[in-house]
């Protein structure tokens, strides 16, 4: 079993993710191996039985088994660490909410995958936006390097005792999952005095202070308790910037929870998550080449929604556009862009906002159609016509 | 797609070795302190089946994130794939094809000022590796068409990289054949 003993080294997004669990070596991993994720739980899998790490690996029959022994092992007050993608996620759909209202600080890395039917193992973010209410925090990532600091940075925020909400940490299948990208590495060391021990605040197996969790909660007291967790959440926005704060102190890369690129004076924004932006970013350069005022801004937390910085990045903007990759039937809008929309209403924002759905099940999005989304941006900010809000990107049939 | 980055797209069949070409190209170029990506592309996998895969090189971090649409290089490791795909789709006008081939490659300029580079990787692998396994050949002649990667980089790179999982002799095959790939192969 060879280990990296480089810094600056080459790996997959699955293959940073997994280095970094190895670093963190969590008590307990228990996953379900599933396309694009698998190449994650096969390495962990072989740092166990090379005993690089001390977890205890508990092989499971299914995802909803996974997250159900992730719930008792983080309960009982062990750190806890999963991963899955897609059908997987929503196998464990009703555990994911039991996670959170319980308060349990387990780190998921799901690698972002469309859902079914038709059956489709390729990239979009269906999958995640529909655990949007589980009450989880949620991170999207936009290469490999993000990924590794982002899950070691998941440790620290899941498990603060201000926050002790689960976390889930987002890369789009195989763009970044498979794609092998330079990263630099932490040592050991400074991962594991970066994520200190995990001392949860009450745990099942401490005897002198007995503890009751899952019980019921009668009409009197349901709503309480999840306004509680709710205001939990919000509150975990303050700490999830102050981790990644701390993070950029000691290793120099910070995220942010958006990332607002050349977007000081940008009159046109799109606005993205995930592997996107980076795309969107190329193309803002472009633009800016030719003196146009274009700007992008990076969704880096979509739970909580960063409402105040979002708002705060777009209150200039002539036009802008929230591209995403999922789709909300029936909705009036998909849910990135009703989150964007409803952050630009709560803070007084007027902007003229449209919606791009791209990229549904693995369709590459290029620089040339991301263009096109400025284009028209460029019409609306000439004509001040914002015209048709909800717009698809390199769709058949969709003009 | 700039001045700035490199960006190859590697034809072949499954089981070639296309996606391993494609990662160990890129990562041998951390040897030279610059940046990549590769990644395949992702259809079904089946062996023998033609198999599509990037590499993207820079010297400053790599946004992107999508296919590589107009290549400045593309690198063909199974001469039997010249006529059942179009290996020069987009390629840009001013681009590179490195071609395992025998003989002299069927026209793949187009009319263009495009340059071809050709090498018997296969004879060279069942030389030096005793099969037909083109993949790791074909770096060396990669490397030497397009030049922004040293040899001995490439060479240190496999080394840390192989080491472990390989036999010194298997190593030092691979080098040899990677070696003489890259002094055998001409532009055409």
């Amino acid at each position: 079993m060879k280990l990296l003993t480089r810094k600056v080294v080459g790996l997959t997004g699955d293959g940073a993710a997994a280095e970094a669990m190895r670093q963190i070596d969590p008590d307990v991993v228990a996953a379900y191996p599933i396309t694009p994720q698998t190449e994650i739980v096969e390495k962990f899998a072989e740092y166990v039985a090379g005993g690089l790490v001390n977890t205890e690996f508990i092989c499971v029959e299914s995802e909803h088994s996974a997250i159900s022994a992730c719930c008792g092992s983080s309960a009982a007050g062990a750190r806890t660490v999963t991963a899955t993608s897609s059908q997987g996620l929503a196998l464990m759909h009703e555990m994911l909410y039991i996670a959170a209202a319980n308060r349990l600080p387990i780190v998921m890395i799901n690698v972002n995958r469309a859902l079914s039917a038709p059956l489709n193992i390729h990239n979009d973010q269906s999958d995640t936006f529909g655990s949007r209410d589980a009450g989880w925090i949620q991170l999207y990532c936009e290469n490999v390097q993000e990924v590794y600091d982002t899950t070691i940075q998941g440790i620290r925020i899941a498990e603060h005792p201000e926050v002790q909400l689960p976390v889930m940490v987002c890369l789009d299948g195989f763009i970044l999952s498979h794609s092998m990208e330079r990263l630099e590495l932490l040592s050991d060391a400074e991962v594991k005095d970066f994520i200190g021990a995990f001392r949860p605040r009450t745990n099942l197996l401490d005897f002198d202070k007995p503890i009751t969790l899952g019980a019921a909660a009668m009409p009197e007291y349901y709503f309480e308790h999840r306004f509680a967790q709710s205001y939990a959440l919000d509150r975990a926005l303050e700490r999830v910037v102050a981790v990644d704060q701390e993070f950029g102190a000691k290793f120099a890369r910070s995220y942010g929870v958006v990332e607002a690129y050349r977007m000081d004076d940008a009159e046109l924004a799109v606005v993205t998550l995930g592997s996107l932006a980076g795309t969107t970013k190329f193309v803002v350069d472009r633009f800016r080449e030719e003196g146009v005022k274009a700007g992008s801004l990076k969704i880096k937390l979509f739970r909580p929604f960063p409402i105040e910085a979002v708002a705060a990045a777009l209150k200039n903007v002539k036009a802008a556009a929230v591209l995403e990759k999922a789709i909300s039937p029936g909705a009036p809008g998909p849910a990135l862009f009703s989150d964007v929309l409803g952050a630009l209403y709560h803070q007084g924002v007027k902007a003229s906002l449209i919606s791009y759905v791209a990229g549904l099940g693995g369709r590459d999005v290029p620089p040339k159609s991301i263009t096109r989304i400025y284009n028209h941006l460029q019409q609306i900010a000439e004509t001040g016509r914002i015209g048709r809000i909800l717009n698809y990107l390199d769709l058949r049939g969709w003009q | 797609m700039s001045n700035k980055m490199l960006e190859i797209r590697w034809h072949g069949r499954g089981g070639q070795g296309v996606v391993l070409a494609s990662r160990f190209m890129a990562s041998s170029a951390i040897r030279e302190n610059l940046y990549f990506q590769a990644f395949p592309f992702f259809g079904p996998e089946r062996l023998g089946a033609p198999v599509v895969a990037f590499t993207r090189i820079s010297n400053e971090p790599i946004n992107l994130h999508c296919a590589i649409e107009e290549p400045d290089v593309v690198v063909v490791l199974d001469p039997s794939l010249l006529g059942v795909v179009k290996v020069t789709q987009n390629l840009k006008a001013s681009g590179t094809s490195v071609v395992n081939h025998a003989g002299i490659p069927q026209d793949l300029k187009n009319g263009t000022q495009r340059r071809v580079f050709a090498v018997d990787a296969d004879r060279i692998s069942r030389e030096e590796l005793g099969r037909v396994m083109p993949n790791t050949p074909m770096v060396g002649a990669l490397v030497k068409a397009v030049g922004l990667i040293g040899l001995e980089s490439v060479f240190s790179e496999f080394e840390e990289q192989f080491s472990q999982r390989f036999k010194p002799e298997l190593i030092r095959q691979n080098l040899n054949a990677i070696r003489r790939a890259y002094e055998e192969v001409r532009e055409v």
